[in-house]
Parts: C-alpha cells; structure tokens; sequence
C-alpha cells in the first residue's frame, strides 16, 4: 500500500483466508459435512470430515448472498481434493442462510454458534458472546452446546463489525490492528456517552481537534462498545465459561475490556493465525456438526 | 418591549426578534464549529431584518444543544420548554408537540397555557432525526430537498434496513446495485423515521391537536410518513424550524415582563 493514496486506503478491509488441517485423511466412506455461514459482512464455510474440523474459507460478503455462500465453500474446499458433491450434508446458516442454494437445511446462527463454540471451547462453555457484522447475540448454552437463552441485540450498529470497520475508516487505522492500538493508551478514558456510530462520525473528529490522540479516541469508542456488550451479557445472566465468537473476537480492545467490565475470564483465545480454530469460524463449524448429526439421523430411519 | 430568542442546533443556529407579541426578524446559519460566532450573526442578521440594533432588546433568551455557547443570553430555556411555549403560541389548540431535529427528535405533551406536562426524548441514534435523511440522501446521490418529494412517488416502501444509518447505508448501496426504486428506498428512509417518532408519542399518549415543528418538518416526505402512520393530520406552523427560537423569544418576553414589575 506504500505510495499510494491514504484517503483512498480501506482500512476497514481484513483479511480472506483459508485453512486446510494437516494430518486429516478422508475417504469416500467418511461422513463429510459443510456448513456455511452467510453473515452480513463475512460468509465462513467449514468442512468437516466425521465430526472434525477439516479446512475452512473466509471471506466477504457480496450484495448476492448465493454467490457468497458459493464463493466461500469454494474457498474452503480448495486444495482439499474434495467436490461440492462429496459432501454428505451441507447446512446454511447466518444472515443470508435462506440464500445458501446447495444446503440441505437451513439452521439459525444462534444454535450453530452454540455448537461450534462447544466444539473449539469444549464443554464448559455456558456462555457464548457473537459478535457478528450486524448484531450482538448473547448466548447462553449446556454442556452439549445446546441453547438455553439468549439475547440479541439487533438495529444499532454500535458494537458489531461492521461499525468497527466504521471507526477504522474514520481514524484511518487497518481493522485487524484496531484492538490492540486501542489498549496503548496510558489511562483508559471515560467511554462517550453516544454510541451511534453515524453520530461518532462527527463526534470523533471533535475530539481529534480538540486535541485527543487517535489512541484516546479509538479506546473511549471500544470502552462504550465494551460496556453495550457486557451490558447485553449480564441481561442474559453471565455464567462461567465465558467465549466469544464471530469477528470481533478477534478484537483484543473488546476482549480485554469486557474482561474488565465483567471481572472474568475468557477462556483463550486459539491461536487462529499458526494451526488454532478460529472462532470466526464457530457458526461454519457448528452448522457442518449439526450437519452430521442430521445426516446420521437420516441413515437410521 | 423588544426580545430575542436564540436556538443553537447541533446543525443550524436561529435566531428571533420578537416586538410586542409579534415577529419582526429571523434568521438562521450553520453552527459550524463556533456556534458562538454563528449565533451572533444570525442575531444581527435577524435584527437587521427588524431594523434594530443589539442595544434596543431587552432580554435575551437562548435554548438547543450548544446553549452553553450562546453569546448575549440573560436567561436560558429548555428546549422542551421552548417547544411547548411557542407550540401553543402559534397553534393554541395544540396538545403534543413534536419537535424532530437533526440530531434529535423530541415529544412533548402541554397544558393550554403552553406549560410541558411531559415528555420523551429520542437522542443519541441518527436513525430517528434528521442525520438519517441526510445520510441516505447521500447513499442515494439524491439531493436532500429531493428526498421527500421524490419518496411521494413510490406507492410501496423497499425493503431496507433503515433501523440503523450505518446498516441502512450499506443496504442502500446493494439495492442500488440491483436496481431498486429509489422512490421506494426513500419511503422507507421516512417511513421507519416516523415508526420511531410515533412510538414516541404513544408513549405519551395521542392527544391532538399533534403539532410538528423543528427542521425536519419541513420536509413533505416524513409528513406524509407520519401522518400515514398516525392515522392523522399533524398541524404544521409556518417556519417550523423557527420554534424553539421562538419559544426562547417568548420566555424571554415574559422574563423581562417580570422584571420591569
């Protein structure tokens, strides 16, 4: 990016990737399912060969959701050897699940991220934080992954990925490294009052002119979007162990901060970048498992 | 006895010159980054229009966000107390007064001597003020002042999110791609601003006459919006922005009435 335009840099742009397990060998004889996660600003598709997470796509979504869901199986079957038609069971979930052509259900994004936080966390996992493009979910869930309540809090984007990618833009900071330049300050700030991230347009270059770093400002917005989602956690009834899924779990500032909010824990993170799940992945996963446990049910009867 | 009310916007600042019961100048400008600065030229400017200078007003009065930044003021009023003020000045029938700003939208329930009896404020989201409109006319590449006539020509609303100016201006941007109405995609820019406002009132009841005043009301697209979803017809003053300015000017009446016993 050196040289070019900053004005025209898209700092909120984060990275497509994909991910094959080594040492997963799979037959024609295997039960290989996918799920596909369609959500409103990233589609995940995981595969999974007998219950095992196998490889795994990111990437963004379009203004098709068909054409998403297809992009991102495509990428998570890449280099796998493996065809669309080797899949036993295909579920589609997320945002656009209805829109996911070559699934065989369709299963809501709460239950699937239940599963598959089950799945990377295993189960002492009670509660499930997602935190997605468009909306915060908390979700409360048993041993099994199985969910018990849950909370959602929709129609606002303060807080969700896509108003990250917002202040990214604004103070001009690359997405992926917003977290952790937001915990370089030296005191927290007060968080800002107004969470709404149109107003923050306004409000933030405020506050750069009257003097604050871009560090003070980027760590007063995440405070007030730490304190929405603790907020959110504590109305469903926060119980240990406590995760979080979807994009922003990959957002040091949020973590760290609800962490202090809350006075607990997360269970760590996995090291997603060398060979860890990602939890970004969690709603694939846990589709591509319900998946399997649908396909098995179908064999019996 | 001459008073002048000063209303300084999160967008605009207004000013009033009141002689008598009677408005003999207005003016108004963009608050900018002084609203100090931008408050003292609408004064003259309004004054100007009066023919009087800063020396003939007797008290001034000043309301809206930046209060705390108004040049002159002797006084200051609430912003809901302005409203009901000048809302029943102008409209003595009035009950409920509604009041949708650029950043703000507002309801007020008051007594016939213009006194607020209650209220509900919506702050603190663009989804519900004027911001809203602004934004989606932008997404739109549609002049602002175009958005409401242009949304009287759609017969039904696009299906967008229009909870939220971040989402709704993603959404804007792939129905563009699809070719969607622009009209429809208008209408539902009014219509969920005037689903938030009429929540509001009915948190406080519908008491008619239902008064609109502020920048917002100006504009014929959420009239048309609101009044579909109210199921009446709200009474609009001429300058509907000027109210709260207004109401300031009148406060400020009755405070130096009060004096000078």
């Amino acid at each position: 990016m050196s040289g070019s335009d900053p004005s025209k840099e898209e700092f909120w742009r984060w990275q497509e990737y994909h991910r094959i397990v080594p040492d997963i060998k799979w037959s024609s004889k295997d039960v290989i399912t996918a799920g596909v996660d369609v959500g409103s600003v990233g589609s995940k598709a995981a595969v999974m060969v007998n219950g095992k997470a196998y490889s795994w796509g990111i990437t963004r979504t379009g203004a098709n959701s068909p054409e998403s869901a297809n992009k991102a199986l495509d990428y998570a079957l890449k280099d796998t050897g493996l065809k669309v038609s080797d899949l036993k069971f295909i579920v589609g979930t997320g945002y656009g699940r209805v829109n996911v052509p070559m699934a065989n259900k369709a299963i809501t994004e709460i239950a699937c991220h239940a599963k598959g936080a089950n799945y990377i966390w295993g189960p002492s996992v009670r509660t499930v934080l997602d935190v997605g493009g468009q909306d915060i979910k908390a979700i409360k869930i048993d041993e099994t992954g199985r969910v018990v309540s849950f909370l959602m809090n929709d129609k606002c984007a303060a807080g969700t990925g896509r108003g990250m990618e917002v202040f990214a833009d604004l103070l001009q900071i690359p997405i992926e490294d917003i977290g952790e330049i937001s915990l370089t300050v030296e005191k927290e700030p007060e968080p800002v009052s107004c969470t709404c991230v149109a107003f923050a347009k306004t409000e933030a270059m405020g506050l750069l002119r009257k003097g604050w770093s871009k560090e003070k400002v980027l760590a007063a917005y995440t405070r007030a979007m730490a304190v929405r989602m603790a907020n959110l956690i504590n109305r469903v009834g926060l119980e240990r162990e406590l995760v979080v899924t979807g994009g922003q779990s990959k957002n040091r500032g949020i973590v760290s901060r609800i962490e202090t909010i809350l006075g607990v824990k997360c269970l760590p993170m996995p090291n997603w970048r060398e060979d860890g799940l990602d939890p970004m992945v969690a709603g694939a996963l846990g589709a591509a498992l319900i998946g399997k446990a649908l396909y098995e049910k179908a064999q019996k009867t | 006895m001459i008073t002048c009310g000063m209303d300084l916007g999160t967008q605009r600042v207004k000013a009033v010159i009141l002689k008598d019961g009677k408005v003999v100048g207005r003016a108004q400008g963009f608050s900018g980054f002084d609203p100090t600065k931008a408050a003292e030229k609408a004064v003259s400017d309004a004054l100007k229009e009066a023919n009087l200078t800063l020396s003939d007003v007797k008290h001034f009065s000043a309301t809206g966000s930046a209060v705390d930044m108004a040049p002159y003021a002797n006084s200051t009023v609430s912003m809901m107390g302005a409203d009901a003020k000048a809302g029943v000045f102008l409209v003595p029938a009035a009950r409920t007064i509604i009041d949708v700003g650029a950043e703000e939208a507002r309801a007020l329930k008051c007594d016939e001597k213009g006194i607020m009896v209650d209220f509900v404020v919506n702050e603190r989201c663009a989804a519900g003020a004027g911001a809203f409109i602004e934004a989606m006319s932008r997404a739109l590449e549609v002049k602002l002042e175009e958005m409401g006539p242009l949304s009287l020509k759609a017969e039904r609303a696009s299906p967008i999110n229009a909870s939220c100016v971040i989402f709704g201006e993603s959404d804007v941007v792939s129905l563009i791609h699809r070719q969607e109405s622009k009209p429809e995609i208008a209408r539902a820019v009014f219509d969920a601003m005037a689903d938030r406002v009429s929540s509001m009132i009915h948190r406080l009841g519908v008491n008619p006459e239902v008064v609109l005043v502020g920048g917002v009301a100006k504009d014929v697209g959420f009239v048309a919006s609101l009044n579909r979803k109210l199921g009446l017809s709200v009474v609009i003053p001429e300058y509907p922005d000027y109210v709260g300015a207004l109401g300031a000017a009148l406060t400020a009446a009755s405070r130096a009435a009060k004096e000078a016993q």
